[in-house]
């Protein structure tokens, strides 16, 4: 079996499971667990948007959640003033992608080193926290949406089928569409990973100077990524702000761009698979730490496990010292092995394609 | 006479109180073959990247068929066609040979077209059996020819060649002699080498840098027979 069948079964293997998934999940579990697993789907889109900025454009951008929490509160505002939801979703994309057009234009066409990238960007989603959260007062409204400030915006009405204001989402619903908007998300970065833009942003990772000295101009082509991510980052900020009907600053803070940085690393950078199953096992774990509270005992075991964060970066430490390149590739190149030897030398280690993943 | 394809004007680079190229004028007509030469430090890959947009000149200019292209992108400057093979092979490490070709011949062509093309630059550079193979794990020669293939499947007008024959054995040597010979029957090249074996196989007109100025510029039997050339630079080789 060669390189491309080999992908060509895993693209069939993610249809099927995720197809499964969602037809089935809904029928096996109870709604509680179903409404654990949709948010679940909504930040693996999130984990997605970051997949492609910085495994695939090698952007590294450390506030992600600025576009995130953008797009939740530009749908929460547009909601409340609008009352028919296509219209608020269609902003809650349009808004983080002209945000990230915009900074990226800055950034890239003012040839901003790599480091300092990381530095801005992660300025940028700290002043936004800072900002919305200092809003708290009544004097802060956008039309007839309360900013609310650390308190959030409570009560967010949820979608609706396009143009009738009467057919609100429910709760499976969403589940629904948190899949197969995340699956819709894969298989579309896929196609565009596999087109001509995709090889050349990936050939532009690989050697920005080479790109250039062939006529590419790798500003435009690091603009373009960057707001796609932008725009799909907006896109699960508008399905977040639905799931919990609630947005609050802290999803433009520090903890939180953080997060997403961890999945792509936990699960591999330069796949589109690797951050989803490091969103979704990372988060899963944040939800199994957190039942495991202590009783007010004495368990110094349990207070440790108890404590998410002290998890998270031993989890964290542990990758980038021992799994550098991320649960997945590295499944990947022990499974290639494995056939390598099970083939007597026959086969060579192909190369990873630029489509792959 | 015709109108030079590549010309600099009194061109200048200083880095900080370094000059490290100093009032160059250069001329290159339809077509040529030119050898550059010089010590280490005497400015030849500055001078190259002036010419490709890598750096911006501090004084001067650079025409390329009369247009004045010293404040141009780098990227414009290879549309425009003039391609580069850097010192030190500057290629997608990351990515198979395939691919490699792939990403130079998508910039002119499309679809089969580009399949063709790459398929023909492979056998040109004898990598049709190392297409599938990541460019990091080949050899420092092989990595050459990969990045001398991306040169030429964007088609440019002009190619620079920055130490072709470099780190090459023998008889990889020979054959970058051949194939610069053939590049030359349909363009223009300006090379920059140490190995003067490798130059009189290549080269009619050398010109010689020293301390980021021209020295001197003469066909290559008289530049091996001029003393001031030995004494900055071949004194060495031309002892041996």
């Amino acid at each position: 079996m060669n390189a491309r069948s080999l992908n060509l079964v895993g693209l069939g293997l993610v249809g099927v499971v995720g197809v499964a998934f969602l037809v089935l999940v809904p029928r096996v579990v109870e709604l509680d667990v179903v409404l654990e697993l949709t948010v679940y789907m909504i930040m693996a889109i999130l984990a997605l948007s970051l997949a492609l900025v910085w495994g695939y454009g090698g952007i590294l951008c450390f506030g992600q959640s600025a576009f995130f929490g953008l797009g939740a509160y530009t749908y929460a505002i547009a909601m409340f003033n609008i009352g028919e939801s296509t219209v608020p979703l269609l902003l809650a994309v349009i808004v983080p992608a002209a945000f990230a057009a915009l900074l990226g234009y800055f950034m890239f066409y003012g040839r901003i080193s790599d480091v300092y990238l990381g530095v801005i960007t992660l300025t940028v989603t700290l002043i936004l926290f800072n900002s919305i959260n200092s809003t708290a007062g009544p004097e802060f409204h956008i039309g007839s949406a309360r900013l609310g400030g650390f308190n959030g915006i409570p009560g967010i009405p949820p979608l609706n089928f396009p143009g009738n204001k009467a057919a609100p989402i429910d709760l499976e619903g969403m589940f629904y569409l948190a899949t197969a908007a995340l699956l819709a998300t894969y298989f579309g970065l896929r196609l565009l990973l596999a087109s001509r833009f995709g090889r050349i942003i990936v050939g532009i990772r690989e050697n920005e100077r080479r790109a250039e000295l062939l006529g590419y101009d790798p500003r435009a082509y690091k603009l373009a990524t960057f707001t796609i991510g932008g725009a799909l980052a907006g896109f699960a900020g508008c399905l977040f702000a639905n799931w919990g009907n609630f947005v609050s600053p802290t999803i433009f803070g520090l903890a939180q761009s953080a997060q997403i940085i961890i999945w792509v690393i936990v699960g591999g950078r330069g796949t589109l698979i690797g951050p989803i199953v490091g969103c979704i096992g990372i988060q899963w774990l944040t939800t199994a730490l957190g039942a495991n509270q202590p009783s007010g005992g004495s368990d110094l075991w349990a207070k440790i496990f108890a404590n998410a964060p002290l998890i998270f970066g031993i989890i964290l430490i542990a990758f980038v010292l021992l799994v550098p390149k991320g649960l997945v590739p590295t499944l990947g190149d022990i499974g290639q092995s494995l056939l390598a030897s099970r083939g007597k030398g026959a086969k060579r280690l192909q190369p990873k394609r630029a489509e792959e993943g | 006479m015709a109108a030079p394809l590549l010309q600099t004007q009194d061109l200048s680079m200083h880095f900080g109180g370094v000059r490290a190229v100093r009032h160059v004028n250069f001329s290159l007509a339809e077509g040529e073959l030119r050898c550059l030469i010089g010590p280490n430090g005497a400015g030849k890959s500055t001078f190259f990247k002036m010419l490709t947009g890598q750096l911006e000149p501090t004084h001067g200019q650079v025409l390329f068929r009369g247009k004045d292209i010293s404040h141009a992108h780098a990227h414009d400057i290879a549309r425009l066609g003039i391609g580069i093979k850097t010192q030190v092979p500057s290629v997608f490490d990351g990515l198979s040979v395939r691919e490699n070709i792939w990403l130079a011949a998508n910039r002119l062509h499309a679809g089969d077209k580009t399949r063709r093309v790459v398929d023909e630059m492979l056998t040109r550079v004898g990598l049709t059996e190392a297409a599938d193979r990541l460019v990091g794990q080949l050899a420092h020669g092989q990595r050459q020819w990969v990045e001398l293939g991306l040169v030429l499947a964007t088609d440019p007008e002009l190619i620079l060649l920055d130490e072709p024959a470099a780190g090459m054995t023998h008889e990889e040597v020979n054959k970058t002699a051949e194939l610069v010979r053939e590049i030359n029957r349909t363009k223009a090249l300006i090379v920059v080498e140490h190995d003067m074996q490798f130059i009189r196989m290549i080269a009619k007109q050398v010109t010689v840098f020293n301390q980021g100025s021209v020295l001197v510029e003469d066909t290559v039997d008289n530049i091996m027979r001029n003393p001031q050339v030995r004494d900055v630079y071949l004194g060495k080789q031309a002892a041996a």
